[in-house]
């Protein structure tokens, strides 16, 4: 169970969100070529280690917010306002 | 001696297609199975029986490298030394033999896919499992006990009619039952459940198999092919010359290679990533659990994707019990709580008599989740690497089709016909086969 801190509401289990997936992700101007879209569209970092991702809290405030999650250990590092730049956090990458 | 070969000689001629040619060669009493060879190990207290496969030395190269020693892997290798006459191949383990994915499936074997491609595809697998257990000479304990897809409302029965009639246009068998018939097939369910069975249907040829036998099976035949198998040696990087692959970095050193291929179930992105590619995946845990064993009360697979649970018993009296995904990118193996007792839920509500029963097991593996469900094969962006990948929650099943193209498109550098649409291409053209709906438990 994961226990995720809402910004807005505070520490709540995992069961009261939903996961966006990866953030981040940068959307390319309209007369970009095929592969920068498919590449858009469809590929992701999936790192073993640390991943940016964006969560939210559906049954509180509704809102999304940015988190920094260890995938293996699911450990949090950091939770984050959408928008904001991703956080410095070192060597923490497995790859 | 001149009795014992004509003995094996019939056991040969018995068994469909050519496959025990490869334990034909004199010692076969010894090194095939059969009940002869069971009859004289049991007088001398079963302790001849001979490794079922080598455990070589690395060689400084390969004709062919495939990574990861699964049953994607070992088939691969297989079918290219029978089909393709490859003599110097290796398969590259970070872990140990069948210790991934393979060692934690469920087990299921089926063809119920809606569209042609898949249908064709993993309907070639069930076909090909159908006789695995002779071509291999390893029993993989196929048991054809039929997969039970229930529907929870009128409209999901809709559904159903259309997805059945779909499966038996691809010629392949499906039928649709009432829920008197589901009652009759499987008497312990509870049809008046909080979302009542409104019906449903079923692939009599589905089922189980044992998931360790396939993965030791291909390995044995394999190595009497002369495969090398390497066990925990970690692939960190590959080398390459002019867009071109030569060979890998490993943790027992760097190893030449003329084609590589790499089938490793949940850490394709980090394979890929070594190679210099992006790829459409993401990683996931699916966990699934067993009950203490009970005796038999359960000979049909059944499955209810709405409330996201499927169950089936296992040779050991074990209930099988999995469902859907963790939904959140994780590499962790061990499954959450939420989901776990999401599934327990919906099995008790299905089958409120195994309310009593303890959990003994639970454990998850990482699968690799396409955006189309559909899994990811043949070329890549590098000149002689291959992938098979993307298997997401159901590639125990594709194992002997998966290892069969994989074969072919690694000797020929080009997409066997059945995999011409599994490609990476697919993500730029558009043709995406969305099997999401098809693929048993949706995630």
């Amino acid at each position: 169970m994961l226990r995720i801190s809402c910004p807005w509401c505070g520490t709540r289990d995992e069961l009261e969100f939903t996961f966006g997936g990866e953030s981040h992700v940068t959307r390319p101007t309209p007369d970009a070529s095929d592969d920068v879209w498919s590449d858009y569209l469809f590929n992701k970092e999936n790192p073993k280690g640390v991943h940016y991702e964006s969560w939210m809290h559906r049954y509180g405030c509704g809102r999304w917010f940015n988190v920094a999650r260890d995938t293996v250990t699911h450990e949090i590092y950091a939770v984050y306002p959408m928008g904001e730049a991703k956080p410095d956090l070192g060597e923490t990458d497995r790859e | 001696m001149k009795h014992r070969i004509g003995l094996a000689e019939a056991v040969r001629l018995r068994s469909p297609g050519d496959d025990n040619i490869v334990f034909r060669y004199g010692t076969v009493l010894l090194k095939g199975y059969s009940f002869l060879s069971l009859a004289r190990q049991a007088l001398t207290g079963h302790k001849g029986w001979p490794v079922i496969w080598r455990s070589p030395e690395v060689k400084k190269s390969y004709d062919v490298i495939i990574i990861g020693a699964g049953g994607h892997g070992l088939a691969t290798a297989y079918y290219l030394a029978k089909n393709h006459a490859v003599k110097n191949i290796a398969v590259l383990e970070k872990g140990w033999l069948g210790g991934g994915n393979t060692g934690r499936n469920t087990q299921v074997t089926r063809s119920n896919y809606y569209w042609p491609q898949s249908a064709a595809f993993f309907d070639h697998s069930l076909k090909l499992y159908e006789g695995l257990g002779r071509s291999l000479n390893f029993n993989v304990m196929l048991s054809q006990r039929g997969i039970l897809n229930l529907a929870h409302n009128a409209y999901e029965l809709e559904g159903m009619r259309r997805w059945a009639n779909a499966i038996k246009i691809n010629a392949i068998d499906a039928e649709v039952l009432t829920p008197i018939d589901i009652k009759k097939l499987v008497p312990l369910i509870d049809l008046d459940c909080r979302f009542p069975v409104h019906g449903g249907f079923i692939q009599r040829r589905g089922g189980i198999s044992r998931h360790d036998a396939v993965a030791w099976g291909y390995a044995r035949a394999a190595s009497a092919l002369g495969v090398d198998i390497i066990q925990q040696c970690e692939v960190t990087g590959f080398n390459t010359a002019s867009g071109r692959v030569t060979g890998v970095n490993t943790t027992r050193g760097t190893i030449g290679a003329d084609k590589i291929s790499f089938a490793v179930a949940g850490h394709t992105s980090h394979l890929a990533k070594m190679a210099g590619f992006r790829v459409p995946v993401t990683s996931m845990q699916l966990q699934a659990m067993v009950s203490e064993p009970i005796k038999p009360c359960l000979d049909t697979v059944v499955v209810s994707t709405a409330i996201h649970m499927y169950v089936s018993q296992s040779d050991r009296g074990e209930l099988v019990i999995g469902g859907g995904a963790d939904v959140y990118n994780s590499y962790a193996q061990r499954g959450g709580i939420p989901v776990l007792q999401e599934n327990v839920a919906a099995l008790l509500e299905l089958f409120p008599v195994f309310s009593r029963l303890r959990l003994m097991r639970q454990w998850a593996g990482i699968t690799d989740i396409t955006p189309d469900t559909t899994p990811l094969m043949g070329l890549t962006p590098v000149q002689n690497l291959y992938i098979s990948g993307g298997w997401g929650t159901g590639g125990y099943k594709a194992i002997p089709a998966g290892g069969d193209t994989m074969a072919y498109t690694i000797a020929n550098d080009k997409p066997h016909p059945l995999i011409e649409d599994f490609g990476l291409e697919r993500f730029k053209s558009g043709a995406l086969i969305d099997e999401g709906a098809a693929s048993g438990v949706a995630h």
